[in-house]
């Protein structure tokens, strides 16, 4: 590539420049994800296949115990082994309230980005950031914002009891409809931002043109909204269901620690339970319960209807 | 006689947030069965708001609309036997060419076979057979206009909205597309209410114009009627081009004035219907039904200022002597010597009832 080279050679040279540009901008981020993302999960791996040390970490003598341990069980008494109730259930109770969060996070945002899109565009950037604001303040505290409300003394009950319409209060804190309720709550905006952004770009007067060849309201919804704003369904709810199934505080606090979620399962593995090689293959499993069921709704979202979504 | 296609009474509309401006001021109209019906205006002036209501997207803030005698006012857009061809087509883009065009007919809960059997037609009629399992982002604009023409007309609607169609195609295919869209009024027998700032196109088009400004109906005739009667300033200005000349009414017999111009020469010229005007008016008078002469030998003396050629026809440009400008436009033709050039004294002529008085 010296000065006498053919002019042909030219598009070559900046051709290579342009790539050594592209590596360069690429370089942070592939860094952040070898050292903060491949790292970690290496090490993780290679930890649910080892021996817990008695007071935490691991002994560098490889075993499947742990992996064992995520499925079944064996009886202390007769050594019989069966499916680990007690996991599987957190397991089912994760997925079940995910997915709950998720459906309920659409039948709340969809609505929600619904009206802030059809605002006058002065108007919605106010409305966005009554939608952000939560997100702002702390986790812990908005939790326990959401608990001073439905706790037994809390706002709901002592409202519900000076009226006279219960004797007793309700109680709703420490079950699995407050885990609901209160990650509904926590992940509500991540859903509302990317089906804001799609219902934005959707062009109004195809809604015009349905009612004008006889759509009513719901058929407008089904047949023309629901399709085009679609991909901004399926990222909401990417973007709801994989923090929700991985969920530590809400279910945490919310839970009262008697209904426990995946992510309170694996902290007590690496804290009280001193089990760090369990924690990391239940850490695994979880990654990969995430996977199946991302892969899975990726693939059932994208079929429906002509058109790539 | 049968009630009108289309009535409109007294409709009003006013937005909540802007309560200053009237966006449309209390328009009565009667469109027919079988019409070509053209709203024409410059952008603002509630020619779109008033096709709008009649689709059903707006609701008037008083006032009625019928079709053939039933009450539209607060029906729905989804229940009124009226469909709309959108300016920006408004094509589904998640749907087929065949899709869109049987979108209606599907929500109508019609049987698929005659879903089928009536996009053909459609696709048969707009010439688009060949399109039928394309996305819509795959075919051109003029084939876009086509495929919302057939999504419109498939489900046989009783009147035809067109919200200025052929804005976004360029000259040729709007040229194509005018003669097109007349062609299938004919042939369907529907009646077509069609919305547009392009005079041109409201004359070429239209059984019946109605010019509209600042949310009132100036207006409404033939294109005839329109061009040569135009009732009004706004009207004389904003369809072709008009000279307009000062005058004076000397004696009026109804139909027919006597007009005293500024020279001191008196002219017969059309009086407006029903008004009985007097004193200082304005006279409209086309480019084209005027002429030059020798000074002492029209009514109107002046300079010839300005010769422009403009292949089909010369434009001269004439300034006269109370100061005003005028524009005669003379079609050529082979082998002509102009009798004039520019600088020489002349004046401008026209014929008796030539001249339309106008309302200010």
């Amino acid at each position: 590539m010296t000065d006498s080279a053919p002019p042909a050679s030219y598009a070559t040279v900046a051709e290579k420049r342009a790539s050594r540009v592209r590596w360069m901008l690429l370089a942070p981020a592939l860094a952040v994800l070898l050292f903060a993302a491949s790292g970690p999960l290496l090490i993780t791996l290679v930890y649910s296949m080892l021996t817990p040390a008695d007071y935490g970490g691991v002994i560098w003598e490889p075993t499947g115990d742990a992996w064992f341990n995520v499925f079944m069980q064996r009886d202390i008494f007769d050594d019989t082994l069966s499916w680990s109730s007690a996991h599987l259930s957190i397991f089912w109770r994760s997925v079940k309230l995910s997915l709950m969060t998720t459906v309920g996070c659409i039948i709340f945002g969809f609505p929600t980005a619904y009206f802030i899109a059809t605002r006058p565009k002065q108007q919605r950037d106010m409305w966005m950031l009554l939608i952000i604001i939560p997100f702002w303040t702390n986790i812990l505290i908005r939790t326990f914002a959401v608990v001073e409300l439905i706790r037994n003394e809390g706002t709901i009950n002592t409202l519900l009891m000076w009226t006279g319409l219960i004797d007793e209060p309700i109680q709703i804190l420490f079950t699995e409809f407050s885990i609901l309720v209160g990650m509904i709550y926590v992940y509500l905006p991540l859903m509302v931002l990317p089906l804001y952004a799609s219902m934005e770009r959707l062009d109004f007067s195809l809604v015009e043109a349905g009612y004008d060849l006889y759509a009513t309201r719901m058929k407008v919804l089904r047949r023309i909204i629901l399709p085009l704003v679609k991909p901004g369904v399926i990222a909401g709810s990417i973007l709801v269901f994989v923090p929700s199934l991985g969920a530590y505080v809400t279910p945490r606090v919310m839970g009262g620690g008697n209904q426990l979620m995946i992510g309170n399962l694996i902290e007590l593995q690496f804290g009280q339970g001193r089990n760090w090689p369990l924690g990391a293959a239940l850490s695994i499993t979880l990654l990969a319960i995430v996977m199946v069921a991302l892969m899975a709704y990726v693939r059932t979202a994208g079929k429906e209807g002509p058109g790539h979504g | 006689m049968t009630a009108a296609a289309i009535s409109a009474r007294n409709l009003r509309k006013v937005y909540p947030g802007s309560p200053d401006v009237v966006a449309l001021a209390d328009a009565s109209i009667d469109i027919q069965d079988n019409e070509f019906f053209t709203l024409l205006g410059p952008s603002g002036c509630g020619k779109t708001t008033l096709l709008r209501m009649i689709a059903g997207f707006e609701h008037p803030t008083s006032g009625t609309l019928t079709m053939h005698g039933e009450d539209l006012t607060n029906l729905p857009p989804y229940k009124r036997p009226v469909n709309t061809v959108f300016q920006s087509y408004a094509l589904f883009p998640h749907l087929t060419v065949a899709q869109n065009i049987g979108f209606g007919l599907e929500m109508l809960g019609k049987p698929k076979d005659e879903i089928k059997k009536t996009v053909g037609e459609m696709m048969e009629l707009v010439k688009m057979s060949q399109m039928a399992d394309r996305q819509t982002g795959q075919i051109s604009g003029g084939q876009q206009q086509r495929v919302a023409l057939a999504r419109a007309l498939a489900p046989r609607p009783k009147v035809l909205l067109l919200d200025e169609p052929l804005s976004a195609l360029d000259f040729k295919l709007r040229k194509d597309m005018q003669l097109e869209l007349k062609r299938l009024q004919t042939e369907t027998g529907i009646t077509f209410i069609f919305v547009t700032h392009d005079q041109e196109e409201a004359l070429t088009m239209s059984d019946r114009i109605a010019v509209m400004s600042a949310g009132t109906i100036r207006q409404i005739g033939g294109p005839r009627d329109i061009y040569d009667r135009p009732a009004e300033r706004f009207v004389a200005d904003f369809i072709g081009d008009t000279n307009f000349v000062p005058a004076q009414i000397a004696a009026n017999t109804g139909n027919d004035a006597q007009v005293t111009l500024s020279s001191g020469k008196t002219v017969t010229a059309k009086m407006p219907e029903g008004a009985a005007l007097t004193g200082k008016v304005t006279l409209a008078v086309r480019p084209e039904h005027a002429s030059i002469g020798a000074e002492a030998a029209g009514l109107l003396p002046g300079r010839l200022s300005e010769i422009v050629y403009f292949g089909t026809d010369t434009h001269f440009h004439v300034a006269l002597d109370d100061g005003t400008g005028f524009v005669v436009r003379s079609q050529n033709r082979p082998n002509e010597t102009l009798p004039f050039s520019t600088g020489d004294r002349i004046s401008v002529d026209f014929a008796p009832g030539v001249g339309q008085v106008l309302r200010d």
